[in-house]
């Protein structure tokens, strides 16, 4: 294994063991994007171009900045003063390390591993392109859709009710003709149909 | 050991720390972090296999991985909006503090 | 070792003097990794090209901060700065050596840290910006032969070290702790991540056209000539409208007037970088400066024909010579806008972004495609104009709508 390789891995397991165990937030999503930055490299270590440079594309580009825009709208920038560890942490420790161990030595001492080829195979963009549009074609499409359907649901989870008023006394004032549900249903929104 | 058997020892540990952020921390969004960890250590193990396997020119990891990022886009996108509706109505993302049904 | 070296000079002696200019460069280079020994060559080779990016757009950028405070200076009626020389010396310059003493004030100014900000953050914040940066000129064509890492997936390398920039803006305002520049850097996240989806759009029709991400491929595309005239993409209707469209998503991108909101000095004292001072705020300001070189240098590969001439009788001139001077006229219509327009409010810009200039994109799209199937005559230029022009009125009369434009009421101090 070449020491690009190594160095490369070790910085990505180091930013993700970091993310998973600092305290701060802010600081725990910023380690994540190191690791996604890192395994972009490995991506372009392994010959893998394109793939490479769309996980910057829409890991550190795109799902990074939706984090740390979530870890602010929950107010959660600031260093907790609570435990940061769930009740029963060491089952979950202990839990992963077997799973490692287990994953481990599969591969170690596994007979089933491929004979490896060390000629990089052709993973052009026109050769992505063309296997996009005739042998997953189908996939594309659902994928499509899919997203659709998440950006959608994304946002109407995240849509904030507007009838909603916070009264003086602590309570809440609901107009119930402005929820989501109501709006989506009311008869100007639904095109006049019957 | 050889190269493939390399990546797949990364993707393995990986893996294992995301399993184990994800059950471990108390907040919601690290437990989404955690499981983003996992399906990046399983997409790496998806190249390692494409890159050092057999019919290479199959392009089956390649795409195969192109697809999971765009559904980890999107789950992380939906998790996210998840998170921020749970924390507008019971004021905390703590998960041991959400454990009642009544809204 | 000298016998490679004679080579060189074989190849560079067999060609006419026009191409000899053109190639002056490359052939420069190629002379220095002949007497190279073979082990380190592509380690002197990056070294040479990232060593002559690092000298001329820095160099570039010194120019433009001059041509800009003159240029906006002059239409505002007024001088901008026409004093300043070369320090120490009688010789004079009329302002154009304005940008040295500026130089060593930024360098030498106190580096101020707030004390309840975030010391490491807040450190490598102007780092994270530069480097992405920096990293985009790596797949520009800036003349024949003389792209400094041509990947076969280069467009999107280039949007993907984009997408980066806007981490460093958070970084930036999140750990400076202070309102006024978490508030800027959201609104300036909120416009980046809004204008990449036109931008992109926008150079997809290019890609379609072309069908290769590469950036040498598309200028190659560009390349022939008709009675005369380039094939710029730009001279067809879809790459006019994806022209205007790259163009003023570019101006979102870089933060730049009148989209400059989120760092507006009399709206929000600076944005995400107000407790930036000395060295770190002038790296910002290289950054953003070099953010927008990089994303006209795009700009110009895929739609004005990268290093090729207009017109095919000043195919002379080297090659990258016209790129910086292509380069130049856009930055000098990016100083005018600045100079001119005002600047839109934050529900306005995304308001364009969303319902105005993602869909008119994807019609380009569309209409880039109807273009590349019809055949080879007049006609594509009509249909293809009138559903551009259509679109264009349909969104155009759909975002007025919301406007209430009544009679202007004038209010006295009485």
């Amino acid at each position: 294994m070449s020491p690009a390789f190594i160095i490369i891995a070790f910085v990505t397991l180091l930013a993700a063991a970091s993310a998973m165990s600092l305290r701060n937030l802010v600081h725990a999503a910023l380690a994540l994007t190191v690791t996604f930055a890192g395994l972009a490299a490995l991506y372009l270590n392994l010959d893998a171009q394109f793939v490479g440079f769309a996980q910057i594309l829409v890991y550190v580009g795109a799902v990074a900045i939706l984090i740390v825009f979530a870890i602010l709208l929950t107010r959660s920038g600031d260093t907790p003063d609570q435990a940061v560890l769930a009740p029963g942490w060491t089952y979950g420790i202990a839990v992963s390390a077997v799973v490692f161990t287990m994953l481990g030595w599969a591969v170690l001492n596994s007979s089933a591993l491929p004979k490896e080829n060390s000629s990089a195979p052709a993973a052009t963009v026109k050769n992505i392109g063309e296997a996009l549009m005739s042998k997953y074609v189908l996939p594309l499409e659902i994928i499509g859709l899919l997203l659709t359907a998440a950006m959608i649901g994304a946002v109407i989870i995240a849509l904030r009710e507007p009838g909603k008023t916070k009264m003086d006394d602590g309570g809440l004032k609901i107009d119930k003709t402005a929820t989501p549900s109501a709006i989506l249903n009311s008869p100007s929104s639904s095109g006049g149909h019957s | 050991m050889s190269p493939l058997q390399g990546c797949l020892l990364v993707s393995a540990l990986l893996f294992a720390i995301g399993l184990a952020g994800a059950v471990t921390r108390r907040h919601a969004i690290l437990t989404l972090v955690g499981i983003e960890l996992m399906l990046n250590a399983a997409n790496l193990n998806f190249i390692a296999f494409w890159r050092y396997g057999a019919h290479p020119e199959a392009l089956t990891g390649v795409m195969f991985v192109i697809f999971s990022i765009a559904i980890a886009a999107a789950e992380a996108a939906v998790g996210l909006a998840l998170i921020i509706a749970v924390y507008r109505h019971y004021k905390t993302s703590n998960l041991d503090e959400l454990k009642e049904l009544k809204g | 070792m000298s016998d490679k070296i004679q080579q060189v000079f074989e190849t560079f002696k067999q060609l006419n003097l026009v191409d000899k200019v053109d190639q002056l460069f490359v052939m420069l280079k190629q002379l220095v990794l002949a007497g190279v020994p073979e082990a380190l060559q592509p380690l002197v080779s990056a070294l040479l090209s990232v060593t002559l990016i690092l000298a001329v757009f820095p160099g570039i950028f010194a120019i433009v901060t001059i041509f800009e405070r003159k240029g906006i200076g002059r239409i505002q009626n007024r001088y901008g700065p026409n004093r300043v020389g070369i320090p120490f010396t009688k010789i004079r310059l009329c302002g154009f050596g304005q940008f040295i003493p500026d130089g060593i004030k930024s360098l030498t100014k106190e580096d101020i840290v707030p004390r309840a900000a975030d010391k490491v953050v807040h450190f490598l914040a102007p780092v994270v910006m530069l480097i992405p940066v920096l990293l985009a000129y790596a797949v520009l064509p800036f003349g024949r032969n003389m792209t400094v890492s041509d990947f076969d997936a280069g467009l999107l390398f280039f949007f993907a070290v984009g997408g980066a920039v806007e981490l460093s803006v958070f970084m930036a305002g999140w750990s400076s702790h202070n309102k006024y520049s978490l508030l800027g850097a959201m609104r300036a996240i909120a416009q980046m991540i809004s204008y990449e989806i036109p931008l992109i759009l926008s150079a997809v029709t290019v890609v379609m056209i072309v069908g290769s991400l590469k950036l040498a491929d598309i200028v190659a595309a560009q390349n022939h000539y008709t009675f005369g005239i380039a094939h710029w993409y730009v001279f067809t209707p879809w790459g006019l409208v994806g022209f205007i469209i790259f163009f003023i998503a570019s101006l979102a991108e870089s933060n730049r007037s009148p989209f400059d909101l989120p760092e507006a000095e009399s709206e929000i004292i600076a944005g995400y970088f107000t407790e930036y001072s000395g060295f770190k705020f002038a790296l910002f300001f290289l950054g953003e400066y070099l953010g927008m070189f990089a994303i006209i240098g795009l700009g110009i590969t895929l739609f004005l024909g990268g290093w090729t001439a207009p017109v095919s009788f000043l195919a002379w001139i080297p090659s990258y010579v016209w790129f910086v001077a292509k380069m130049l006229a856009i930055v000098f219509v990016f100083i005018w806008i600045r100079a001119t327009l005002p600047r839109l409010r934050m529900d306005q810009l995304m308001n364009l972004a969303w319902k105005f200039m993602l869909p008119l994109a994807l019609v380009n799209i569309v209409v880039a495609g109807i273009w590349h199937f019809m055949t080879v005559d007049w006609q594509r230029w009509l249909v293809c104009a009138a559903i551009i022009f259509g679109a264009y009125l349909v969104l155009g009369r759909g975002l007025m709508r919301n406007q209430k434009l009544g009679k202007r009421i004038y209010r006295y101090a009485e």
